[in-house]
C-alpha cells in the first residue's frame, strides 16, 4: 500500500495535490485496492462547482458503485478523459496516470480538514483493526 | 393437490434432524396474537376440475369477432414454432441468469434479442426488456431527465393516451413539467413543439405511427431538439419497422415501444414486452438487465449480465430504475418470431399490413357517409369519420360479428364520430369486404 | 454456440406469409421508408428450432435442476396452468374490447378471473382490496409507494422519507426513491432484526411509510413486528409489506392483521407461475380500507345482476400504472394454482417450505457460519466466512455447486451478511434432493480446507468456464455486429 508523502488525504480515501490555486485529485491506493477491478468512472463535468466532502465522481466495479467526494471546494478545470477508455489506470496507477480531476481551489483554508500522509497511514491502520 | 413430495415418515425424520417435535414448533416465532383472523379460502380441486371450470369461464369471452381493433395492440399471426420453443421448460422455468455458467442459453438469447431490437430501431444499445410500451416510455423520459439535468418534457398528443396517462401518473410527485402539443393534419405539429422547445427542455416525445395511425418522419424534429441540448424520444411499433424509417435513421436518441406484435398473444393486456434502444453514449443510463459478450478463462466466448452497477441490487436508492423482474420470456418470443420471419419476411409482413390497410381504406371510403382521413399516410391503422357516434356504430357492429375498431371519442374530446381501424395480415380480402358491407348496413339501420 | 445471426445464409427463409389477396393500391412515400433493412437472421424453421432447443439446454431450470435461489421461491410450476393460460378464449382476447360500448359483455370470463383473484388475494393476506395491475414485484412496490404518496397528499401532508432496513431488497429503496421520497436506512441489530433504537429515532411526522419484508431477507420473523407497525401508525406513517417472502406464512399470519396498510405479492414466487428467465412476473397490490379509493384505474366491479364491469370513475385514483389489467396470463396461472391447492394446500405450502429450510439449516450449521438466529422461516442465510479463512469465497462454493448439478443459492445478499449464501429450498423439493444438495454443500466446506483450488477452478462441467465480468463491463459488447 503506497501513501505518497507529498499529498493530502480525506477519510473517504481521496488524495489531493495542491499546486498554488489548483488541486489535482484522485482516489488512493487503499481505495482502488478495496474496490477491486474498476470498470467505469463517472467524472464531473468541466466547469461545475464542487464542494468539499460532496459528490464529485462515481467509481464502478463489477458488483459495486462508490461515490468519490471532492477533497476541496472549487470549479472543475480539467478531468482525466483517458479514464473513460482506460478505467484500469486507477488500479494500476492511482496517484499518477489515474488522477481524476483538477479543481480551482475556492478556499485554501479547507485544507486544514485534510490529513497528511502520516495521519492517513494511521487512519488506514485503525480501519483494519 | 399441493405438489409437496414429503411423506409423513420423511417429515418426522426432518423434524428430528431439526430438533423440534412438530411443524407447529417452527412457527412459534409468530406471536400468538398475530394468527390469521380468517383464512376463508375454498378447499382445493383436482387439476381436471380446475381446467373444466376455467374452460367455462374462457367461453364467456368473445373471441369469435373479426378483429379490426388495434390501438397499439395487434392481432398478428403467431407461428407455431414460437409457442413450441418458448415452451421449452429450460427456458421458462429458469430465473434471471445470475449465474452465467449455467445460464448461457438465456444470456445468449438476451444478447440476440438486444441485437434484434438494435437492428429494428437502428440504434446502438438495448436491454433485456421492460414491462410494456408504456413503462418503457416512462423509463425513457426519466433517462432524458437524468442525462440533461432538465425537467421539462414536450409530449406530442399523437402519443397513445394510455402511455401519456401512465407517464403522468408515475411522475406526479416529481415536479416534472409536461407540455402537450397538438396533432395537426394527422401529424405532429412542428410549430407548437418548437414554440415550447427551450433550454429547459429535457426531451420531446413522439410516436410513429401515432395513435391515429399516421406515419411521420421526425428527422426535422430530432435536429431541432438536439440544437436545444434536449433528447428526442420515439415510441414505435415494431412490425411497422419492416417498412418505416427507423428511429436511428431519424436521429432519435431513445426508441421505445410495445413488442406484443412480435409473437406475443393479446392475452387481455399482458404479459407484453417493453423494449428500449438508445444511442451508445446514453448506455450507462439504461434501466434494467443487459447481457454482454465476454470470454471465459480459456478465452472462449460466453455471455454475462453486465453494467450491473446501474441496477437496484447494487445501487439501491440511486439506481437508474427499480426494475428487477422483466419480460424475458416475451423477449424470447420476439426473438424467435424475428428469427423465423427473418430479414425478408419482416419486410414482407410490413408490406402485407400496409397493402391490406390501403385496401380497407378504399373499401370503407365507398360506404356512404364514411370518410377515411387521408391528411397523412398511414401504416396498418387509420382513422375514419362516421356519420354518427362511433360508440353506437361499434356496438351495432359487434352484433354483426365485428370488433370494427376503436372509437376515438373514448380517448380524445370532440372525436365522437371517429373510428380507429387496424388491419393486420390476418384479415382477408373477404373479411374486409364484409366489414364494409356490414358497416353500410349498420349505418342505415 | 454460434449466434442465430452467425447461422444466417442470404436468401434462406423460416416462415411463409399468406400470399397477398388484395390489389396493390399504392406505396408509402419514400421519405417515410427506411433506407437500410434490419439485419435479421436468414434461417430455416429447422435452423430456428434447433438453435433455440439447443440454447435451452444450456440453462439450469426448475424442471431440470434443484434451484434454491434465496428470495426467489423457485418452486415447481404445475404444467396444467400453462394449458389454462393458452386457452384461446383467454389468450386471444383484445384488451380494448371491454372499453367499447357494451364491450364488458365480451370479456366476462376474464373479468371474473380478475375479480375472483382480487377477492382471494385479499383473503389470503387480510387486506381490504387488491389491484392485479402491477406487472412485477418492483412495479408493485412503485404502485404501493404512489398509493402512499396519494394518501398523504389527500390528507394535506407532504411527507419526505421512507424508512427501509439495510437488509432490504434493492428494489425497496429504488422504488421509494423514483417515486420521489428520500430513503432513511435503518441498521440491523445483533439478532438480525430492525434496530429499534435507530428506528424510533428516524420515525417522525415526515415519515411517509416504513417498508418491510416479513419474514425478512434473513429468513427471520420479527417478533416486534406489531410494535413496529403501531409506532409507525402513531406518527401517521403507513406500513408497506414486501410480499417476496409470503411463501413462509400462508395461513399462518396475514399482513393485514398485523397492521400493514399496503402490500405487494409476487405471483411468480408464492403462486408458482414460471419465472421465464427473468419474467414475466405479476405484482398485485393490496391495501387496507383507507387506501382503496386511491387504487389505480380501472377497477373490476361486480354488478347486482352478477355480471362484471370496469369502473374508471375513481377521482382519487393514482391513475394508470399499466396499459390494462395487469399481466393477465400470469394472473390466470396463479388463479388456477390457488384453486387447485385450496385452503389446506396453501397452508401446507408454508409448513413444508419452512420445514425444508430448517432442515437444510440444521444439517449445514456445523459446516457453515450462521448469519443470525438458530432457526428460520422459508429460507436460511449461511455465511462462507469460515471458508474465507482458506481463501474460499461464497462465489467459489456457488460455482462448485453448479458442477454438482445444483443451481447455487443467492449469494452476497443480504448485503449486510459477509459472504452470504441464502438458501430457499421451497416445499416442492423432495428430501432426497435436499440431502444431495446438503451433501454437496458439506463437500464444498471440506474441500475448502483440503483443496481450495478445486473450488476456485469450478465450474468445469459447463459449456463455459468462469467468465471475465470485468472485461464485459469495461469493454461492453452488447449486440452482434454484421461484419
Amino acid at each position: 500500500m503506497t501513501i505518497p508523502e507529498d499529498l493530502l488525504y480525506t477519510k473517504d480515501h481521496e488524495w489531493v495535490n495542491i499546486d498554488a490555486d489548483k488541486a489535482t485529485m484522485g482516489i488512493t491506493d487503499f481505495a482502488q485496492n478495496s474496490l477491486g477491478d474498476i470498470t467505469f468512472i463517472d467524472l464531473p463535468k468541466i466547469g461545475i462547482q464542487v464542494k468539499q466532502s460532496e459528490w464529485c465522481a462515481t467509481v464502478e466495479s463489477v458488483k459495486a458503485a462508490s461515490d468519490v467526494y471532492a477533497p476541496l471546494s472549487g470549479e472543475v478545470l480539467k478531468v482525466n478523459t483517458e479514464l473513460s477508455s482506460h478505467p484500469e489506470m486507477v488500479n494500476k496507477s492511482a496517484y499518477e496516470a489515474g488522477w481524476f480531476a483538477v479543481i480551482k481551489i475556492a478556499d485554501l483554508t479547507e485544507k486544514n480538514k485534510l490529513m497528511n500522509f502520516l495521519q492517513y497511514k494511521e487512519y488506514i491502520e485503525s480501519l483494519s483493526k | 393437490m399441493n405438489y409437496i413430495p414429503h411423506t409423513e415418515t420423511e417429515k418426522k425424520e426432518m423434524l428430528k434432524a431439526i430438533g423440534v417435535a412438530s411443524i407447529d414448533d417452527l412457527f412459534k416465532c409468530i406471536p400468538g396474537g398475530l394468527r390469521p383472523k380468517s383464512f376463508n379460502i375454498p378447499e382445493g380441486k383436482s387439476e381436471f376440475e380446475v381446467i373444466e371450470y376455467l374452460k367455462l369461464l374462457s367461453c364467456k369471452n368473445a373471441i369469435n369477432l373479426t378483429n379490426f381493433v388495434g390501438g397499439g395492440f395487434y392481432d398478428h399471426y403467431i407461428p407455431q414454432a414460437v409457442d413450441a420453443l418458448a415452451g421449452c421448460a429450460e427456458f421458462y422455468t429458469a430465473y434471471t441468469p445470475y449465474q452465467p455458467e449455467c445460464s448461457q442459453g438465456w444470456l445468449q438469447a438476451i444478447y440476440e434479442y438486444q441485437t434484434v431490437i438494435c437492428e429494428l430501431t437502428g440504434l446502438d444499445v438495448s436491454n433485456a426488456s421492460l414491462y410494456d410500451g408504456g413503462t418503457a416510455l416512462y423509463e425513457a423520459a426519466m433517462m432524458a431527465i437524468r442525462l440533461t439535468g432538465r425537467r421539462k418534457i414536450i409530449v406530442d398528443s399523437g402519443v397513445s393516451l394510455i402511455y401519456r396517462t401512465m407517464l403522468y401518473a408515475y411522475t406526479s410527485n416529481l415536479s416534472i413539467e409536461f407540455v402537450e402539443t397538438p396533432v395537426a393534419h394527422g401529424q405532429s405539429c412542428r410549430e407548437d413543439i418548437y414554440k415550447h422547445l427551450d433550454d429547459k427542455t429535457a426531451a420531446v416525445i413522439v410516436q410513429n405511427p401515432n395513435f391515429f395511425g399516421a406515419v411521420d418522419d421526425f428527422s426535422d424534429i430530432a435536429q431541432r431538439v438536439h440544437k436545444c441540448g434536449a433528447l428526442a424520444i420515439a415510441s414505435v411499433y415494431p412490425v411497422s419497422l419492416g417498412m418505416l424509417k427507423s428511429p436511428g435513421e431519424m436521429g432519435i436518441d431513445i426508441a421505445t415501444g410495445e413488442g406484443q406484435s412480435m409473437g406475443i398473444p393479446l392475452s387481455f393486456g399482458g404479459p407484453y414486452l417493453g423494449f428500449i434502444a438508445v444511442k451508445k453514449e446514453h448506455m450507462r443510463q439504461l434501466p434494467g438487465r443487459i447481457a454482454g459478450a465476454t470470454v471465459d478463462k480459456d478465452n472462449q466466448r460466453g455471455f454475462v449480465l453486465t453494467l450491473q452497477a446501474r441496477e437496484q441490487h447494487i445501487r439501491r436508492e440511486r439506481a437508474t430504475s427499480n426494475i428487477c423482474s422483466n419480460e424475458a420470456l416475451c423477449a424470447l418470443r420476439a426473438l424467435i418470431y424475428s428469427s423465423l420471419l427473418g430479414k425478408a419476411g419482416f419486410r414482407e409482413l410490413a408490406g402485407l399490413n400496409f397493402q391490406k390497410a390501403e385496401f380497407a381504406k378504399a373499401a370503407l371510403d365507398k360506404v356512404s357517409g364514411v370518410k377515411v382521413k387521408r391528411s397523412a399516410p398511414t401504416f396498418n391503422e387509420f382513422t375514419v369519420c362516421l356519420p354518427k357516434n362511433a360508440d353506437e356504430v361499434v356496438y351495432r357492429m359487434i352484433n354483426k360479428g365485428f370488433a370494427c375498431g376503436f372509437p376515438l371519442g373514448r380517448f380524445y374530446r370532440g372525436l365522437d364520430n371517429y373510428l380507429l381501424v387496424a388491419v393486420t395480415e390476418k384479415r382477408t380480402k373477404e373479411e374486409i369486404m364484409q366489414f364494409a358491407s356490414s358497416l353500410e348496413a349498420a349505418l342505415c339501420s | 454456440m454460434q449466434l442465430i445471426f452467425e447461422k444466417s445464409r442470404a436468401g434462406r427463409k423460416g416462415f411463409a406469409l399468406p400470399e397477398i389477396d388484395v390489389p396493390i393500391t399504392g406505396a408509402l412515400p419514400e421519405k417515410y421508408c427506411r433506407k437500410t433493412q434490419a439485419n435479421l437472421p436468414e434461417v430455416s424453421e429447422l435452423d430456428v428450432v434447433r438453435h433455440f432447443s439447443n440454447l435451452s439446454r444450456l440453462n439450469f431450470s426448475v424442471d431440470t435442476n434443484f434451484y434454491p435461489l434465496g428470495s426467489c421461491t423457485m418452486k415447481y410450476n404445475p404444467k396444467f396452468t400453462e394449458k389454462v393460460a393458452a386457452m384461446e378464449g383467454f389468450s386471444g382476447l383484445h384488451p380494448l374490447l371491454p372499453q367499447l360500448l357494451g364491450g364488458g359483455m365480451l370479456a366476462q370470463g376474464s373479468l371474473e378471473v380478475l375479480y375472483n383473484m382480487e377477492r382471494l388475494l385479499s383473503e389470503i393476506t387480510g387486506m381490504s382490496a387488491f389491484t392485479t395491475q402491477p406487472l412485477a414485484g418492483a412495479h408493485g412496490e412503485l404502485t404501493g409507494v404512489m398509493l402512499i404518496a396519494a394518501y398523504h397528499k389527500h390528507n394535506g401532508e407532504r411527507r419526505k422519507h421512507i424508512i427501509i432496513p439495510d437488509s432490504s431488497h434493492g428494489t425497496n429503496p429504488a422504488s421509494a426513491s423514483i417515486a420521489g421520497y428520500d430513503v432513511v436506512v435503518i441498521p440491523t441489530d445483533k439478532e438480525g432484526f430492525l434496530d429499534m433504537r435507530s428506528y424510533k429515532q428516524a420515525l417522525n411526522r415526515e415519515t411517509a411509510a416504513v417498508m418491510l419484508t416479513c419474514p425478512d431477507t434473513l429468513g427471520l420473523f420479527n417478533p416486534k413486528i406489531k410494535e413496529i407497525a403501531d409506532l409507525a401508525h402513531a406518527v401517521g406513517a403507513l406500513m408497506y409489506y414486501d410480499g417476496a417472502n409470503l411463501n413462509a406464512i400462508l395461513g399462518k399470519c396475514r399482513p393485514g392483521d398485523i397492521g400493514f396498510d399496503v402490500i405487494h405479492l409476487n405471483l411468480h414466487k408464492t403462486f408458482a407461475t414460471p419465472h421465464g428467465g427473468g419474467g414475466p412476473g405479476a405484482g398485485p397490490v393490496g391495501v387496507c380500507e383507507k387506501l382503496v379509493d386511491f387504487l389505480p384505474i380501472s377497477r373490476v366491479v361486480r354488478r347486482t345482476d352478477g355480471t362484471f364491469a370496469l369502473d374508471y370513475h375513481k377521482h382519487k385514483s393514482i391513475g394508470y400504472i399499466a396499459p390494462f389489467y395487469g399481466n393477465f396470463g400470469v394472473i390466470l396461472k396463479a388463479y388456477a394454482y390457488i384453486l387447485a391447492l385450496g385452503k389446506s394446500g396453501l397452508i401446507e405450502v408454508s409448513e413444508n417450505a419452512v420445514l425444508s429450510a430448517n432442515y437444510c439449516l440444521a444439517r449445514l450449521k456445523d459446516y457453515y457460519a450462521l448469519a443470525y438466529g438458530k432457526s428460520c422461516m422459508h429460507e436460511c442465510v449461511l455465511s462462507a466466512a469460515r471458508q474465507l479463512e482458506q481463501g474460499v469465497h461464497a462465489l467459489d462454493i456457488a460455482k462448485y455447486l453448479i458442477d454438482k448439478g445444483f443451481h447455487p443459492p443467492t449469494i452476497y445478499f443480504p448485503l449486510i451478511v459477509k459472504e452470504a449464501m441464502m438458501i430457499e429450498p421451497t416445499e416442492t423439493e423432495s428430501k432426497e434432493t435436499l440431502d444431495a444438495f446438503i451433501e454437496a454443500m458439506i463437500e464444498a466446506a471440506s474441500l475448502s480446507k483440503t483443496n481450495p483450488e478445486a473450488l476456485r477452478l469450478a465450474p468445469l462441467s459447463m459449456p463455459v468456464k468462469r467468465l471475465d465480468e470485468t472485461r464485459a463491463a469495461r469493454v461492453p459488447d452488447l449486440r452482434w455486429q454484421p461484419k
